[in-house]
C-alpha cells in the first residue's frame, strides 16, 4: 500500500485517538518506529494489521473505524481541497469520481486508487460501484462522500451496500444539490503569509 | 436525389452561445474597435464596457507580432498569438485569431486562454471553476499544481530526513561510541586521503601510536566502570594535545592512534608524545579511587617513505612503540629522528630509537 494512505490513517489514528494510541497500535503491527513515509511503498499486510490493531484496542467495528477514515481525510485541508477539483456542487463532484484515479496518477503515478463507475439507478438515486484490490475502500469512500456533502452543503442519503463479485457498491440518494451553503472553496491556494 | 452541398461556413451563432463555447472570445472590427468579448475576458479586463473601445486601447500583442501593430489588424489571423492586458495585473494571453466575414466589414476573431500564467490568473482574477469553458484543461491543471507541490514538500521533508539518517549513521559507522573518537574505519580512510595528499602535493605527516600502560591492572582492581572512566580521560588528554586538523582515533581497548597533518620537527614531536604521557600520568580520581596509568609511544613520520605508505607506517609506529614498552614503559619513541633510513620504501625503524625518560 502507497505510503501516503499508510500515513494518512496514521494521521488519522493519531489525531482522533491521541498519540498514545498510536504509539501502541504501531508496536503491536510492527510498524516503523519512525511511522510511515508518505513517498514510499509499504506492504499491504501490514496495513491491514494496523487497522486490525486499531479496531481491537478501541473496541470499535473495523468497518466503523473505516468510515470515520474517509470522513476524516476531508478535514485534510489539501486533500478537501483536490477533491472539491473536481466538480462546483456536489452533483458535479460526483460525476468527476470516476476520474479520482486518473487524477490520483496524474499526481502520483505509483498510487493506487480502486477504479469507481457510477450508474443511474431507480428514483434518481446514483450507484458507485468500487473495484480495489484490498478490502475496505467502500467503507472509506462512504464515509468520505458524506463529508464531501457536508462540505458541498448538499442533502445525500450515502448508503453501502452489499458487496458483489468483488465490488463494493455504494448508492447515493441526493435529495438537495445545494441544502445550506458548503464551506468556501476558491479555486487559487491561499497565499501563505 | 440531389447530394446537399458540404458546408464551408458556420450559420449565424449569438455572442451569448459563443460566449459560453468561448469565454475568453475577442471580437475586432475592420477599423480595430472593439466589437464584442466573451464573459471570462471580460471579467478580466474589468466589464464589458470595453465594447466600441479601439483594440490598441486595452491590448498589446506580444512577442514576435508586436510590429505587425497598429497597422493592418488582417495581419494576425492564422498565426499563435500572444497578448497583454494594458491595464491591470500582467496577465498574459495566448490564442489565435481568424479572419471573419467580408473583408471590409467582418474583422479579427480571436480565441484566448492564460496559457501557462493560469494560476497566477485564477488568484488575481478570482477566477472559478465557471468562468473556464468545460473543455479546457484549467481544472486540471490547477489541480496538478497543487497535487505537485504537496508530493513535493513530502519529498523535501523525505530527503531531509534521509539525509539526517545517513548523517547519524555515518558517524555512527566512523566513531567509537564510548569516547567519541574516531574509529579504525575512520581512521583507516582519513590515512588514506593524507597518504594521497602527500603524494599529491607533499604535505607530511606523521602517525603517533598511543598505548596506555597499567591500563589493565585498572580495569582489574577498580573494575569495567573505572576502565571506561581512565579511556574517557585518554580521549580527552589526547584531543586536547591534537589540533583541529589532527584526528584522534582509538583502535583498539587501550590503543590509540594520532594522525597528524602537516611537517612537524621530530623533536617537536617528541616533546609531543612526552607531553602526552606526562598528562597521562597525572592520578585520575573516580569514585573514591585513584586510577594511575602512563602510555608509551612510537611515531613513524611520512617524509621517511616514498610513496608514503600509511599501512607500513603504522605498523612500523607499532614496532616503535613496543620497543617503548620494553625499553621500560612511558616512553615515547620517534623514528627516524636522527635521520631516516633512505632505502626505498623502507622504514625507518632501523634508526636507533631515542628513547625519552617521561618527565613528572
Amino acid at each position: 500500500m502507497h505510503g501516503l494512505i499508510n500515513r494518512s490513517i496514521q494521521r488519522f489514528l493519531r489525531d482522533t485517538y491521541g498519540p498514545e494510541l498510536w504509539q501502541t497500535v504501531a508496536e503491536a503491527a510492527a510498524v516503523p518506529a519512525a511511522g510511515f513515509e508518505a513517498m514510499l511503498q509499504y506492504d499491504d499486510a501490514l496495513t491491514a494489521a494496523m487497522l486490525r490493531v486499531a479496531a481491537d484496542r478501541l473496541g470499535k467495528p473495523q468497518e466503523a473505524l473505516l468510515e470515520d477514515l474517509g470522513t476524516y481525510l476531508v478535514t485534510l485541508e489539501p486533500l478537501r481541497r483536490l477533491l472539491r477539483f473536481g466538480g462546483v456542487d456536489y452533483a458535479d463532484f460526483l460525476m468527476s469520481l470516476e476520474e479520482l484515479p486518473a487524477r490520483g496518477r496524474m499526481a502520483l503515478p505509483e498510487l493506487d486508487l480502486p477504479q469507481l463507475a457510477l450508474a443511474a439507478a431507480a428514483e434518481g438515486r446514483l450507484v458507485l460501484m468500487v473495484r480495489a484490490g484490498v478490502p475496505g475502500w467502500g467503507l472509506v469512500l462512504s464515509g468520505l462522500l458524506r463529508a464531501m456533502a457536508d462540505d458541498y452543503g448538499a442533502l445525500a442519503l450515502i448508503e453501502l451496500g452489499a458487496a458483489a463479485d468483488g465490488q463494493d457498491r455504494i448508492s447515493v440518494d441526493l435529495l438537495d444539490s445545494r441544502f445550506a451553503s458548503g464551506r468556501r472553496f476558491e479555486l487559487a491556494q491561499p497565499v501563505a503569509l | 436525389m440531389t447530394a446537399r452541398p458540404i458546408p464551408t461556413a458556420m450559420p449565424d451563432v449569438s455572442l451569448s452561445a459563443l460566449g459560453r463555447l468561448m469565454p475568453m472570445f475577442l471580437w475586432i472590427g475592420p477599423a480595430g474597435e472593439i466589437r464584442a468579448l466573451g464573459p471570462t475576458l471580460a471579467k478580466i479586463c474589468g466589464g464589458a464596457g470595453l465594447v466600441g473601445h479601439p483594440f490598441a486601447e486595452h491590448f498589446i500583442v506580444t512577442g514576435a507580432h508586436q510590429f505587425t501593430l497598429p497597422g493592418d489588424l488582417r495581419m494576425l489571423p492564422g498565426r499563435r498569438l500572444h497578448l497583454a492586458l494594458r491595464r491591470g495585473p500582467a496577465t498574459g494571453l495566448r490564442g489565435l485569431a481568424v479572419a471573419v466575414g467580408p473583408e471590409s466589414a467582418g474583422g479579427v476573431f480571436f480565441n484566448l486562454s492564460f496559457g501557462v500564467g493560469i494560476a497566477g490568473a485564477v488568484r488575481e482574477h478570482g477566477l472559478t471553476d465557471a468562468d473556464f469553458a468545460p473543455t479546457e484543461l484549467a481544472m486540471e491543471l490547477l489541480y496538478l499544481q497543487e497535487a505537485k507541490t504537496a508530493v513535493m514538500a513530502e519529498l523535501r521533508a523525505l530527503n531531509a530526513r534521509l539525509q539526517e539518517a545517513q548523517r547519524a549513521a555515518e558517524a555512527q559507522a566512523l566513531s567509537d561510541p564510548l569516547t567519541g573518537l574516531a574509529n579504525r574505519r575512520a581512521l583507516e580512510r582519513e590515512l588514506a586521503r593524507a597518504a594521497a595528499e602527500t603524494q599529491r602535493s607533499g604535505t607530511h605527516f606523521a602517525l603517533a601510536h598511543i598505548d596506555l600502560d597499567h591500563f589493565k591492572a585498572v580495569n582489574d582492581t577498580l573494575g569495567h566502570a573505572a576502565g571506561d572512566h581512565v579511556l574517557v580521560h585518554a580521549a580527552e588528554v589526547l584531543q586536547l594535545a591534537a589540533r583541529r586538523s589532527d584526528l584522534v582515533a582509538r583502535v583498539g581497548g587501550d590503543e590509540f592512534v594520532l594522525l597528524l597533518r602537516g611537517t612537524i620537527d621530530p623533536d617537536d614531536l617528541q616533546a609531543l608524545g612526552e607531553r602526552v604521557i606526562a598528562r597521562l600520568e597525572k592520578p585520575i580520581p573516580h569514585e573514591g579511587a585513584t586510577c594511575r596509568i602512563s602510555a608509551s609511544i612510537g611515531i613513524a613520520l611520512s617524509h621517511c617513505y616514498d610513496p608514503p605508505d600509511a599501512e607500513r607506517m603504522l605498523t612500523d609506529a607499532d614496532v616503535a612503540l613496543y620497543d617503548a614498552k620494553r625499553s621500560g614503559r612511558g616512553r615515547c619513541i620517534v623514528l627516524g629522528r636522527a635521520g631516516c633510513v633512505a632505502a626505498a620504501g623502507r622504514a625507518a625503524a632501523a634508526v636507533p630509537p631515542t628513547a625519552a625518560t617521561p618527565a613528572g
